[in-house]
């Protein structure tokens, strides 16, 4: 489904990717994690084309998104991505969210769109909000809005980026429990996030990276029982500890 | 000190005769409100444009907009007008230029008058609009485009939208300005409020009625649109944002 | 088409430098009083007597409502016939250039005091209130620790107003006074080129303000580095 070659990505002599290599496969869960700094969200922000890279090759779906050719906006609207600030767009109610690129990217109907947007805000609970503004809304439900928006466009695979990371700690578990059905439903993951219980329970794969480059990609259970580098251990170790 | 003040003199017939001196009041402040709306909607036309262009990932895109600001935002606006006034028409091609040159002196005056505040004022409404989508958070635009929004559809649909709103504040202001900047008009004869208070002073010897009177007029304009404005500001509240609640 | 001709220019060059004397002369003094009397509005403003605060606020209101060309014809029309009475100077002393400066001075502090009260607004509370701890009056904390924190912050802004101003002194025009650009149209009427020295008279402005407004960019990376 994605696969990354070789990718390397720099900011004048600063390296921030370097030489990253991983495939995530049809209705595999993979959470990538690191230290601050290291190149997760630029890696991830690379597979939708958000951010352009130097070289290397990603395909998602069949479709090269360092190609100049590739039409990349119809790439991204089949890929859906959840961002650390929610990014709600706080001019519209939560159904305009829901609607507004069902309509616009994809040509649906307005009704038709409502009522996908309604069926998902009922699917992450938030069904009696619908009318309200994302100003009017706690962090977590805003991004259990932000998942159903983006589950609204049908996407083949989700992208998320921290999506936990800037919520109070009482809101994290509501969008770990939509993330999680959502991955037992067979959906392909890719997830940045710090998390460690929601890789325990639903990764296939974790990748640690440092410095922009992948240290580990192994199945979940390898990373956790024994990490190989030392730097994924004392990770490991600090963030265990919370 | 024994000034005669005499109010009244608002009520005498003028000297054209046909009217009262606050007839020629009222048409003043009629022309500045003309100019200054017109002017206004060019300006904002025109503003955001520029300050949209201005944050285009294109170089020179962007580089056209960054002159264009700061060509209008570096010459006097007296100067400008002059340029507009009594420039251009020399420049334009000879057949355009007498035409144009034998139409209504009072046409000219208004066309010279409306372009230039227009063009002025843009330059600054550009920059708060830059300023506007610039301060919005820069996760707003990767969200568009991850729904599959093209740049433009972005602009469109999530950036501007906020951006105007955030821009409200600001702009009120720079149209406050251009009432205020309307009164430079007078140095090319355009008869706006500064003009015809001019004059009242040269046709009524009531020096400090006309002036007062004048003042008291632009005090007004500025009450009304700020009135306006924070209408505008309530209407365009985001729920949770930005003044909404 | 039209033929451009420049040779008035040259010739003219002395006379337009002392124009541009007067242009700075104006600029000048009016940035150096509108920055004192405007720091004193704007304390007046932020005191609690409120009798003073009403005044600054009432001052500052009715100058930032008002167009500067109209500022500027009572400074010229009404208030200098006012002196001559009020002293009784012989008519027709010509009071134009110091009623110039004046009425920019005062114009412009309204603009200034709305700067410094931001500036001093932007310094945080404590800072007062640590003052106080230490004994020091009201005016000392002031002059001691909370204007120059304010000024520090506030100097590219001052700065870009002092700009505006410089290009605010073309409107004397309505005086006839002959500042630079009054300097130029008179050339430019006399040898029937206005054009030439209209946009002559432009560039010279841009050239200045352009580059004024550069190097204050720089102060504020330094000043304020993002
Ligand atoms: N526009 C940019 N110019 C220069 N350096 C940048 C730019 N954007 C990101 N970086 C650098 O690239 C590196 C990787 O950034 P990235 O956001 O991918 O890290 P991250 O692993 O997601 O960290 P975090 O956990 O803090 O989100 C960082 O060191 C960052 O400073
Ligand atoms: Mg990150």
């Amino acid at each position: 489904m994605i696969k990354i070659s070789n990718v390397s990505k720099n900011y004048g002599a600063f390296d921030v990717l370097k030489d990253c290599s991983t495939t995530v496969q049809k209705g595999e869960v993979v959470v990538v994690c690191g230290p601050s700094g290291s190149g997760k969200s630029t890696l991830i922000k690379c597979v939708n084309g958000l951010e352009p890279f130097q070289s290397g090759e990603i395909i998602v779906d069949g479709t090269s998104v360092g190609d100049p050719k590739t039409n990349l906006s119809k790439l991204r609207s089949r890929v859906g991505m959840v961002f650390q600030h929610f990014e709600l767009f706080p001019h519209m109610s939560i159904t305009e969210n829901l609607a507004i690129a069902q309509i616009k990217v994809l040509g649906r109907k307005q009704d038709e769109a409502m009522d996908k947007g309604l069926k998902l805000l009922d699917r992450v609970g938030l069904k009696a909000h619908a009318h309200k503004f994302p100003g009017q809304l706690s962090g977590g439900q805003q991004q259990r809005v932000a998942i159903a928006r983006a589950l609204a466009m049908d996407p083949i695979c989700m992208l998320f980026d921290e999506p936990t990371s800037a919520l109070d700690p009482e809101m994290i578990n509501e969008v770990l429990d939509v993330m999680t059905e959502l991955a037992q439903e067979g959906m392909t993951m890719m997830c940045v996030t710090h998390e460690m219980g929601f890789a325990k329970r639903v990764a296939n794969r974790v990748i640690f990276m440092d410095h922009g480059r992948i240290v580990e990609d192994d199945s979940k259970e390898a990373f956790f029982a024994n990490p190989r580098s030392e730097r994924a251990q004392q990770f490991l170790a600090k963030i265990l500890h919370h | 000190m024994n000034y005669q003040w005499h109010w009244g003199v608002f009520l005498q017939p003028s000297a054209s005769g046909d009217d009262t001196y606050l007839g020629w009041m009222l048409s003043g402040l009629k022309m500045t409100i003309a100019l200054s709306l017109s002017a206004w909607v060019l300006a904002l036309a025109l503003g955001a444009l520029i300050g949209v262009l201005r944050t285009a990932p294109n170089k020179w895109l962007a580089g056209f907009a960054t002159a264009y600001v700061e060509l209008f935002r570096n010459i006097p606006l007296l100067v400008q007008l002059f340029i507009w006034y009594f420039v251009l028409p020399e420049l334009l091609p000879e057949s355009i230029g007498n035409a144009y040159k034998q139409s209504n002196p009072m046409l000219q005056q208004f066309l010279a008058s409306m372009i230039c505040l227009a063009l002025f004022t843009s330059a600054r409404v550009a920059e708060q609009v830059r300023a506007g989508i610039n301060s919005l958070p820069k996760g707003q635009k990767n969200a568009g485009l991850a729904l599959g929004f093209t740049l433009p559809q972005t602009y469109r649909f999530v950036i501007l939208p906020m951006a105007f709103r955030l821009v409200v504040p600001p702009l009120t202001s720079e149209f406050l300005n251009i009432f205020k900047n309307s009164a430079v008009c007078s140095t090319i004869g355009l008869l706006e409020l500064a003009a015809q208070g001019r004059q009242l002073v040269d046709y009524t010897a009531q020096p400090y009625e006309s002036f007062i009177a004048v003042t008291v007029a632009y005090l007004l304009i500025n009450v009304t649109v700020m009135f306006l404005m924070r209408k505008v500001e309530h209407r365009v509240a985001v729920p949770g944002y930005l003044g909404g609640k | 088409m039209y033929e451009f001709d420049w040779s008035s220019i040259p010739g003219a060059l002395p006379f337009l430098w002392d124009g541009m004397k007067i242009s700075l002369e104006i600029t000048l003094t009016a940035v150096v009083i509108g920055i004192v009397w405007g720091t004193l509005l704007a304390m007046m403003r932020l005191s609690s007597l409120k009798p003073l605060a009403l005044f600054a606020a009432g001052y500052v209101n009715l100058f930032r409502a008002v167009p500067l060309v109209m500022v500027l014809l009572w400074f010229f029309l009404i208030v200098p016939k006012f002196i001559e009475q009020l002293f009784g100077l012989p008519p027709g002393t010509d009071l134009r250039l110091t009623s110039a400066m004046i009425g920019f001075a005062l114009f412009e502090s309204a603009y200034y005091s709305e700067i410094i009260r931001a500036g001093i607004q932007s310094v945080p509370k404590g800072q007062m209130a640590a003052c106080s701890a230490l004994g020091m009056t009201y005016g000392q904390a002031m002059r001691l620790v909370i204007l120059p924190q304010a000024f520090r912050n506030m100097v590219p802004l001052l700065l870009t107003q002092a700009i505006i101003l410089f290009q605010d002194t073309s409107l004397v025009y309505v005086s006839a006074l002959a500042d630079f650009f009054g300097a130029a149209y008179k050339v430019g009427d006399r040898d029937g080129r206005l054009v030439e020295l209209l946009l002559f008279a432009g560039a010279v402005y841009f050239v200045i303000c352009f580059a004024a407004s550069t190097v204050v960019k720089r102060l504020q990376k330094k000043f304020h580095p993002a």
